[in-house]
């Protein structure tokens, strides 16, 4: 169906994943923009944590600093909410937290993709949260991983209607864990690019929709960084349901 | 648009609606922040303390209200 739009460019079509190598065909195998850009935050990745862990100052230059700030930001988040048994799982939780974060800053480049957008991507890490969160739950506590659902602290009369709110709110966990993320994305890179369409819908007088954009891009720079930071803090707090299970 | 089609105006009046609930989702993180501010006014030490917590339910309020952005979402262009 023909849509009649007053934008030039549609706000939706920076989500549209395409084939860069293999011509306009998409394929299982085919090379699109979003490998592309996980390619290019893997490359950023280890720039910053290669060159920034190479010379090991004691006095850290900027490189340095920046990694250790994130490493020491994370590993605080933990040791707060998991407790000290929780470190054992640091490693996951740190990749985790770098994947999104620099996929998302990375985002707000211009003509960028923002791969974290899709439920495909989010809803593949929340899943492999759930996954590892219930395995490690079982293997720590045994049966007792159940008590989890069995709030004993409430009234008896209570439980079995707490145990079905519990059990559901287990299970949609996943689900509000990647949405929230692929939501965020989505909804803020495509706020700036509606007041970009404005611009370019008004010619000379786009002069305020650029300072709306400025506005946006600041509001934007701050959600990134936080949509990442909420990902990782509630990946720390299913991780202490797992370890430890009793309310 | 006089002349398009029903489904179509149901669509969009269905995807306005649902934006609504983003309403109730900016309520939830009003009040998540705005308690936590007033805490934090009458006891500025324990505030930094619970600044993880802040954010765990902020998210939490948040998300209902990208369910219903994405109710939205799918009304105009997944169906």
């Amino acid at each position: 169906m023909e849509k009649q739009s007053a934008f030039n460019i549609h706000p939706m079509d920076q989500f549209i994943i395409d084939p860069i190598l293999t011509g306009d065909s998409l394929e299982w195998y085919s090379f699109t923009n979003q490998a592309l850009w996980m390619l290019i935050s893997l490359v950023s990745i280890s720039f910053v944590f290669i060159y920034g862990s190479r010379k090991h100052q004691l006095v850290p230059g900027r490189l340095q600093s920046i990694a250790e700030l994130m490493y020491f930001f994370i590993r605080d988040m933990i040791i707060d909410i998991a407790g000290q048994e929780g470190l054992r799982y640091f490693p996951y939780i740190f990749t985790l937290f770098i994947l999104i974060l620099f996929g998302n800053v990375l985002g707000l480049l211009p003509y960028s993709f923002t791969y974290t957008s899709h439920i495909a991507v989010t809803g593949f890490l929340a899943l492999s949260v759930f996954i590892a969160v219930t395995i490690i739950g079982f293997v720590r506590n045994g049966l007792g991983f159940l008590s989890l659902f069995w709030i004993s602290s409430a009234p008896l009369a209570l439980r079995p209607i707490l145990l079905i709110i519990e059990v559901i709110s287990y299970f949609v966990r996943p689900v509000s864990h990647s949405i929230r993320l692929a939501g965020n994305m989505m909804a803020g890179h495509a706020v700036i690019k509606v007041f970009a369409g404005f611009a370019g819908a008004l010619g000379l007088g786009a002069i305020a929709p650029i300072f709306a954009i400025t506005a946006v891009y600041g509001l934007e720079m701050l959600v990134v960084v936080i949509q990442a930071y909420v990902f990782t803090i509630l990946t720390c707090v299913y991780l202490n349901d797992a370890l430890h299970p009793g309310h | 648009m006089v002349d398009g089609n029903l489904v179509e105006m149901g669509k969009l009046i269905g995807a306005g609606l649902a934006c609504t609930g983003m309403g109730g989702a900016a309520i939830g993180v009003g009040h998540v922040v705005g308690n936590f501010l007033s805490g934090a006014l009458r006891n500025p030490s324990a505030a930094s303390g619970q600044t993880a917590t802040m954010f765990i339910g902020i998210a939490f309020a948040e998300a209902l209200g990208i369910f219903s952005f994405l109710v939205a979402l799918l009304l105009m262009y997944a169906m």
